[in-house]
């Protein structure tokens, strides 16, 4: 289902002339578009996004991680992004190792990212550099352990 | 912690805690207040105390499977939650489902929208003192909830919806007891907005009360009536049209107000709306036709197939013992429940269990923006505050 599409939406097309290196791959699937961004250029690009007056995608639907645990890269990042007024959805997807497991917070460009993040270190242990207070969220604070990670069990002794 | 400068000298706020057991939270949330006197200094939501790993149980579990712990996510608007679900596996497999279902659907959804608002105001406003409009509320859910045990069985943890259509055939004569609550809720409607919308008290609670801007909800995140009321007109059943809400004629009701007041008129417009569609999905309803889409290997086929076919029972066979695999592929479908943007992301990696489902609940982010609202007003105005966010800790917490 992966295809090396040549850009043909016009949002990733700007993206790609803006900044080559900001696309690694582009995904197509069921009508979604996915983009996948290096670790170290996510923040330009959410600001890009949010921020350039012909993209405008002012609204983070939601932030998340898919564990492929043993497969290395292990954690996908998923951002979903919405432009209200072009009423468009994105996907952006950074691929972490286990090992280095962070990446740039984007609480400076949506806030409503805050909690998200707070959700995907608390499950899954990835880290948020920048983020204002990266505890956990859902699990007592002494909890040891993420999870939502594939080698933790859904019940019994660990 | 801030100093506060007092007549007397620099002195700290005081610490105070709020739940996790309160009545007024709605659940087992914890708010901590700083507080100075009356005012509210910094409010911090602790939340996790209902967390029972629902994401993480449908690992392990077959895609049909899942669907009766979607029911308890939101488990005030059930059905929401189903069809969130049911849609984006739908989406995932590439399943195209009979219109005949989707009106159902859009029916049952429709009506649960009205009870979840039912319950929001009873306890909004019980919450600031107004308590008839609680008992008569409640009694309004009581009929569409017989409704839902005529159609499902279920009061309320229905899991009506499956992959591909409904569960079941609807029993004959449901119509009309729908029908019969199509004519009454007018009726009911009014006499709440008599007790409420012109009350004085009412007004001097939630006039003001709980400012949310546009460009404060957007940033945060916050979807449904939180953002309408700030005059957004994002609408999920307009924006991004799913099981034929396009072919229905209804309108996206918004307010300028942003603030307590306005969130309520939306919200009881928003009743009205979810009337005039259930009257159309009524006269849209084929009487005959299929209830559920036909896949062979996905979809289970009927008891009489089943009985009197060999392949009918080996499909049978499979699906319930193994289950179906869809492609591989990420899929993320968002739908419009009551209390917002209800976002299902479903990550397949071509095993008969969901490699990965996480659940965008509207309370979770719209929660995140209550220091947003009662930050700077009264102690008693966070009582206010967490009611119009229209929280269900299920939600939030997962």
């Amino acid at each position: 289902m992966e295809s090396q599409d040549l850009g043909k939406n016009p949002v990733v097309q700007k993206l790609r002339d803006w900044d080559p290196q900001a696309v690694a791959e582009v995904i197509e699937f069921r009508g979604e578009t996915t983009v996948v961004v290096p670790a170290q250029h996510v923040l330009r690009v959410a600001e890009y996004l949010a921020s350039d007056p012909a993209l405008r995608f002012s609204f983070l639907s939601d932030l998340t991680v898919v564990d492929r645990f043993p497969i290395e890269p292990r954690f996908e990042l998923n951002y979903h992004l919405l432009s209200l007024d072009r009423k468009e959805r994105l996907r952006l997807r950074v691929r972490l190792t286990g090992k280095e497991a962070a990446v740039a917070s984007v609480t400076p460009v949506w806030p409503t990212a805050n909690w998200h993040e707070r959700e995907t270190f608390d499950l899954f242990g990835v880290r948020f550099h920048g983020h204002p207070d990266l505890t956990r969220i859902l699990l007592p604070d002494e909890w040891e352990g993420h999870p939502l990670r594939k080698d933790y069990p859904v019940e019994g002794f660990r | 912690m801030t100093t506060i400068e007092t007549p007397a000298g620099p002195a700290e706020p005081m610490v105070l805690n709020m739940g996790p057991q309160h009545p007024s939270t709605h659940g087992v949330l914890r708010v901590i207040l700083e507080l100075d006197g009356e005012i509210v200094l910094k409010a911090k939501p602790v939340i996790g105390y209902l967390h029972t790993g629902i994401e993480k149980s449908c690992e392990s579990k077959t895609y049909s499977q899942c669907i009766t712990l979607t029911d308890r996510i939101d488990y005030l608007a059930p059905l929401s939650n189903n069809l969130g679900f049911c849609l984006a596996a739908e989406k995932l497999i590439g399943i195209e489902v009979p219109k005949r279902a989707q009106y159902i659907r859009v029916l049952l959804t429709e009506l649960t929208r009205i009870t979840s608002h039912l319950v929001w105001l009873g306890t909004h406003a019980i919450d600031l003192g107004a308590m008839s409009v609680f008992l008569y509320s409640f009694r309004e859910r009581e009929e569409i909830m017989k409704i839902y045990e005529y159609v499902s069985g279920q009061r309320m943890m229905t899991s009506y919806f499956r992959i591909g259509g409904l569960a079941l055939e609807p029993p004959p004569g449901w119509l009309d007891k729908v029908r019969r609550v199509l004519d009454a809720m007018p009726g009911h409607i009014d006499e709440y907005e008599t007790l409420l919308t012109e009350n004085r008290i009412w007004k001097a609670r939630t006039v003001g009360v709980g400012m949310l801007s546009a460009e404060t909800a957007i940033a945060m995140g916050c979807s449904g009536p939180l953002l309408r009321a700030s005059g957004v007109p994002y609408d999920i059943r307009k924006v991004f049209p799913y099981s034929s809400y396009d072919e229905f004629d209804f309108e996206v009701k918004t307010s300028t107000g942003a603030d307590c007041y306005a969130r309520y008129q939306v919200r009881v417009a928003e009743m009205r709306e979810s009337l005039k569609i259930i009257r159309q999905a009524m006269d849209k309803i084929p009487a005959e036709g299929p209830f559920r889409a036909e896949l062979p290997g996905v979809i289970p086929p009927s008891r009489e197939e089943m009985k009197t076919s060999i392949e009918g029972l080996i499909y049978h066979f499979k699906i319930f013992t193994e289950g179906f695999a869809p492609p591989q592929g990420e899929v993320y479908q968002a739908i419009e429940s009551p209390r917002g943007e209800l976002g299902v992301f479903m990550a397949s990696d071509g095993s008969t269990k969901p490699y990965r489902v996480k659940f965008r609940t509207p309370s979770f982010v719209n929660l995140q923006s209550l220091p947003n609202l009662c930050e700077g007003r009264l102690l008693a105005d966070v009582v206010a505050c967490i009611g119009t966010t229209d929280i269900v800790l299920g939600e939030v917490d997962r």
